[in-house]
C-alpha cells in the first residue's frame, strides 16, 4: 500500500466520521432544540403541540392548586411575565424551592384545552435570585426595572399598567 | 501559629517561588546552564509546602471558628459539624481556587520527585512550564478572590453553609474531580516543553503517558461521583443533567481518553507526535476552560460578568495566555517537529487512530451542544436550551462504532494485521452480542438502548476473550494459563479490565434508559405497585436533627408477599436557613435501585397524604460500578513495569521509578 493511498484511508476517515458528527447535530439542532417563550409569546402564537418548550415567568400568587386525579398528584398554577398569563398542568413533585410570587421555568407542550402541560418544572433560586431568562422578559414588558428594587408580587403584574409600574417604580426615585 | 495571615503570607511566597520556578529553569536549560537547572525540582518542592501552609492555616481558620475571615464566616457556623468545617474550605470560589492551587503545586513536586530519570534540561522545562501556570493562578487567587480577607467587626457566628453541600459525597468529589483537571497540567507541561525543545520521540510518549493515565483515572472517578452525587442528594432519579458543568468535565475526558490512546502510538511507533503534542494541549485547555468559564458563570450568562469585572477579565486574561500562548507556539513550532510515518489502516495503530477520530467527534459534538445556547444568546439574542433529546440523539451513534472497534482494537497486532484472524478469535464474542442483542430486543425499548445493551457485552466478551486468548485458556493446562496470566505485562490486563468497565458503565445507561417511576398521593397504609413490588406507605414521623427538623417516612417494599426492604426516605427543613433538602432513601441489590422520594404533605391533619415518588432502576449501580473498574484498569497498568521503568533512548537507564500514585 503506498503512503498516498495510506493518507487517503486516514482523510477518509476523519471526513466520515466529523460528516457523520455535523450530520447528526444539525438534524438533533432542527427537532431537539428546547426554545424559551414567554407566557405572552405563547397567547400571540402558541408553538405546534408537539413542540417542547420552556415556559418561563413568576408564578401568580393564590393561583396554585393541588388536585388529585385518581392517586396522581396534579398541580396547576398560573405563570405570568406581566402581559399574558398560562396555566400550567404539572404531574408530580414540586420542587423545594418552587413558590408562589417566585420565578419558575417549565419545561413542556402547549395543549390548547389544558393550557400548558409540564414535563418538568424547575425552580432553581433563593429569595433573592431570578433565571436570567425570566429576568430579562420581565424587563422587555416594562414590568421590572432591577434598580428600583425587587420584582413587583406576581399577582399584580395582569392588571398593572405599564404606566402604572412606572409610577410605581419611580416613586423612590427621589431618595437617590 | 497557623494565622491567616501566615496563610496568606505562605500564599504570596509560593506565588514568588512559582514565578522564580518558571523563568530560571527557562533560561538554565536554553543556556545549558546544570546550576540553573538544578534549582527547578527544589523550586517545585519549595512552592509545594508554601501552598500547604497557606492551606493549612485556612483549614485551620475553619475548624477554630475564626469569622474575622470573610470566606469563614460566609460558609461556615459553629454547628457545622467538624468534618464539613474542613471539607467547607473548598466549598466555595476563594477555598477551590487555593485548593486548584495546592494540586497544581503537588504535580510539580511530583515531577521533581519521580522525575529524575527525565533528561535534566526536559526536567527542568517541564517544571518550569508548571511554574508558570501556577504564578498566573497563584496570582488570580492573590488579587481577585484572596480567602484569607479579613472583615471587621467579626460576625459572632457565620451565615452557615448551603445544606445541600452537607454530604459526605461532595465533600470528597472536589479534590478528585480536580486532580483529575489539574494532572493534565503535567501532559501539558511536556508538551509544551516539547515544543521548545523542538523534539518529540518515544521516550517523549513514554514519559508522558503515566501522568496522563493518572490525571485520567482521577477525572473518570471525580466524573463517576459527580454523578452519584446527582442521583443520591438531588433526588430527581437521574444520573447526568447534560447540564454545562457536567459537559465541562466530560469534554476533557473525551481527550484525554485520546490523549492516553494516541501517546500510546507515539511510544511504540514514533508516529502521531504532533496530533499528541495538540491533544495534551487540548485537554490542558478544555479543563481549565470547564472549570473557569462555566464554573464562574459567564458563559452561562453574560451578566455573570457584571458582578464582578476584576475576576471575569482576570480569567479571560490568564485563559487567553495559557491557551492562546500554547496554541501560538504549537503552531510555531509544530512543523518543526519530524512527522512519522503513515501506516497500514488494518493494524493496531490505525484502530488507535480510529478511536482517536471518533473520541474527538465524539468531544467535538458535546463541545457544540454546550456551546450553542449561549452563542446564540449573545448572538442572536435568541434563548435556547439542548439537553438530553439533543445528546441521545448526537453522541450515541457515534459511540456505537466506537464500542465495536474497541472489541478488535487490542488483538490487532502493530504494523500489519489481518483482520480474518482476529474475526475468528472474536466469533465467541460476536455470539454472546448477537444473542444479548436478541435478548435486548424483549427486555428493553428504544432501538438506541437495545444496540447499547449489545455493544456492551460485545466489548466485555471481547475484552475477556483478549485476555483469554492471550492465556490460552482451556487450551493448555489452567495452571499454565494462570502461569502465563502472571507473565502477562499489567498494561495488557489494565486495558483489557478498562475496557470492560466501558462496558459495564454502557450496560448500565442502556439499562437505565428502561427506568420506571409513578408518582402518587396516598395517606398512610395505602399499597403501590411498580415493577412488580408492592410499595407499602407505613408511617410517616417528625424527627429532630442537628440543625433541622425531618419528617420520615416508613415505606415497606414487598414482592410476592415477601418483604424485600424497609426504607426511610424524609424531606429536612433547615431552621437557620428557611431551606429544605430531600433525603432519598435507595435500597439496591446490585441488580436495581429501589429508590424512594418522599415529598409533601397535604389535607387536614386528621387524614393527611403524601406524595411519593418511587422509581426503579435496573441496573443503575454498574453505572459508577464500571466508572471505578475503568479507573482500576488504568492504575492497574499505571503499575506495569514498562511505565514505571524510564527510558533507555534517552536518557541513561536507571532502575529509578516515575511511578505516579
Amino acid at each position: 500500500m503506498t503512503r498516498k493511498t495510506r493518507r487517503l484511508w486516514l482523510v477518509l476517515a476523519c471526513v466520515a466520521c466529523l460528516g457523520t458528527a455535523a450530520a447528526l447535530i444539525l438534524r438533533a439542532f432542527s427537532s431537539d432544540i428546547v426554545f424559551f417563550v414567554t407566557p405572552s409569546q405563547v397567547e400571540a402564537s402558541p408553538p405546534p403541540a408537539d413542540r417542547t418548550v420552556k415556559l418561563g415567568g413568576m408564578v401568580v400568587a393564590g393561583s396554585v392548586k393541588r388536585e388529585k386525579h385518581g392517586e396522581t398528584p396534579v398541580a396547576t398554577f398560573a405563570v405570568t411575565d406581566g402581559q399574558a398569563a398560562v396555566t400550567v398542568q404539572y404531574e408530580g413533585i414540586l420542587p423545594d424551592l418552587f413558590r408562589e410570587g417566585q420565578s419558575v421555568v417549565a419545561i413542556g407542550t402547549v395543549k390548547p384545552p389544558h393550557g400548558f402541560v409540564a414535563s418538568e418544572v424547575l425552580a432553581k433560586h433563593d429569595e433573592t435570585y431570578m433565571p436570567k431568562e425570566v429576568a430579562e422578559a420581565l424587563k422587555k414588558s416594562g414590568k421590572w426595572d432591577p434598580r428600583f428594587g425587587p420584582p413587583p408580587s406576581a399577582a399584580s403584574w395582569n392588571t398593572m399598567t405599564v404606566q402604572d409600574a412606572g409610577k410605581s417604580l419611580s416613586a423612590p426615585a427621589p431618595a437617590n | 501559629m497557623l494565622s491567616p495571615e501566615l496563610g496568606h503570607y505562605a500564599l504570596a511566597l509560593a506565588c514568588v517561588l512559582a514565578a522564580v520556578q518558571g523563568i530560571i529553569p527557562l533560561i538554565g536549560a536554553s543556556r545549558r546552564d546544570a546550576r540553573l537547572m538544578a534549582l527547578a525540582p527544589g523550586l517545585a518542592i519549595g512552592q509545594m509546602i508554601a501552598l500547604g501552609v497557606s492551606f493549612l492555616s485556612l483549614i485551620y481558620a475553619a475548624v477554630t471558628d475564626d469569622f474575622s475571615v470573610q470566606n469563614i464566616a460566609e460558609n461556615s457556623a459553629v454547628s457545622k459539624p467538624l468534618l464539613y468545617k474542613i471539607t467547607g474550605v473548598w466549598g466555595n470560589h476563594e477555598g477551590s481556587i487555593l485548593l486548584w492551587a495546592l494540586i497544581l503545586g503537588l504535580c510539580g513536586a511530583a515531577v521533581a520527585a519521580f522525575g529524575r530519570n527525565l533528561p535534566s534540561a526536559l526536567r527542568a522545562r517541564v517544571i518550569a512550564v508548571l511554574g508558570l501556570v501556577a504564578t498566573g493562578f497563584e496570582l488570580f487567587c492573590l488579587t481577585t478572590s484572596d480567602p484569607f480577607a479579613r472583615i471587621w467587626p467579626a460576625p459572632m457566628d457565620g451565615q452557615g453553609m448551603n445544606p445541600l453541600l452537607q454530604d459526605p459525597g461532595l465533600a470528597f468529589h472536589p479534590p478528585i474531580l480536580y486532580t483529575g483537571y489539574v494532572g493534565f497540567a503535567v501532559p501539558f507541561a511536556f508538551a509544551i516543553a516539547a515544543l521548545i525543545e523542538g523534539r518529540v520521540d518515544a521516550a517523549w510518549g513514554r514519559w508522558v503517558r503515566p501522568w496522563a493515565v493518572a490525571a485520567w483515572c482521577f477525572l473518570t472517578c471525580g466524573i463517576a461521583m459527580g454523578s452519584w452525587w446527582s442521583y443520591y442528594v438531588l433526588g430527581w432519579g437521574g444520573y447526568w443533567f447534560w447540564d454545562p458543568v457536567e459537559n465541562a468535565s466530560l469534554i476533557p475526558w473525551l481527550t484525554g481518553t485520546a490523549l492516553i490512546h494516541s501517546a500510546i502510538v507515539v511510544e511504540k511507533r514514533e508516529a502521531l507526535k504532533i496530533w499528541t503534542v495538540l491533544l495534551a494541549i487540548a485537554t490542558f485547555s478544555f479543563s481549565l476552560s470547564g472549570t473557569f468559564l462555566v464554573r464562574s458563570g459567564i458563559l452561562n450568562s453574560v451578566h455573570a460578568f457584571a458582578n464582578d469585572p476584576a475576576r471575569g477579565v482576570f480569567i479571560l486574561g490568564l485563559l487567553g495566555v495559557v491557551i492562546g500562548g500554547s496554541l501560538a507556539l504549537f503552531a510555531y513550532r509544530a512543523p518543526t517537529l519530524t512527522a512519522g510515518g503513515l501506516f497500514a489502516p488494518i493494524s493496531r495503530e490505525g484502530a488507535l487512530v480510529l478511536n482517536n477520530i471518533l473520541l474527538c467527534s465524539l468531544c467535538a459534538v458535546v463541545l457544540t451542544g454546550t456551546m450553542y445556547p449561549p452563542f446564540m444568546s449573545l448572538l442572536f439574542d435568541r434563548t435556547i436550551s439542548v439537553g438530553k433529546p439533543f445528546f441521545d440523539a448526537t453522541t450515541i451513534p457515534l459511540a456505537l462504532p466506537l464500542f465495536i472497534f474497541m472489541g478488535f482494537g487490542p488483538m490487532l497486532p502493530w504494523k500489519r494485521a489481518q483482520l480474518w484472524p482476529v474475526l475468528q478469535k472474536l466469533w465467541l464474542a460476536a455470539i454472546v452480542a448477537a444473542l444479548a442483542c436478541a435478548v435486548a430486543v424483549f427486555e428493553l425499548s428504544g432501538v438506541l438502548a437495545i444496540l447499547c445493551a449489545a455493544a456492551a457485552l460485545w466489548v466485555i466478551a471481547a475484552s475477556v476473550t483478549d485476555l483469554a486468548e492471550r492465556t490460552k485458556l482451556f487450551r493448555v493446562p489452567v495452571a499454565t494459563s494462570l502461569q502465563r496470566a502472571r507473565m502477562l505485562p499489567r498494561a495488557i490486563i489494565g486495558t483489557a479490565i478498562a475496557h470492560a468497565g466501558v462496558g459495564i458503565t454502557v450496560l448500565g445507561l442502556a439499562a437505565m434508559s428502561q427506568a420506571q417511576h409513578k408518582i402518587v398521593e396516598v395517606p398512610i397504609g395505602t399499597t403501590e405497585q411498580l415493577a412488580g413490588y408492592d410499595w407499602t406507605l407505613k408511617a410517616v414521623e417528625q424527627e429532630p436533627g442537628p440543625n433541622y427538623t425531618a419528617m420520615v417516612a416508613t415505606l415497606e417494599v414487598r414482592r410476592n408477599g415477601r418483604l424485600v426492604t424497609v426504607m426511610h426516605p424524609s424531606k429536612r427543613s433547615f431552621n437557620s436557613q428557611n431551606q429544605t433538602t430531600t433525603d432519598v432513601a435507595i435500597h439496591t441489590n446490585m441488580l436495581a435501585d429501589l429508590y424512594g422520594v418522599l415529598g409533601d404533605r397535604h389535607g387536614p391533619d386528621t387524614s393527611p397524604t403524601y406524595v411519593l415518588r418511587l422509581h426503579y432502576n435496573p441496573l443503575a449501580p454498574w453505572m459508577w460500578l464500571g466508572a471505578l473498574i475503568m479507573a482500576f484498569g488504568g492504575a492497574l497498568s499505571l503499575s506495569d513495569r514498562r511505565m514505571r521503568v524510564g527510558a533507555p533512548q534517552r536518557a541513561k537507564p536507571t532502575p529509578a521509578s516515575t511511578s505516579v500514585a
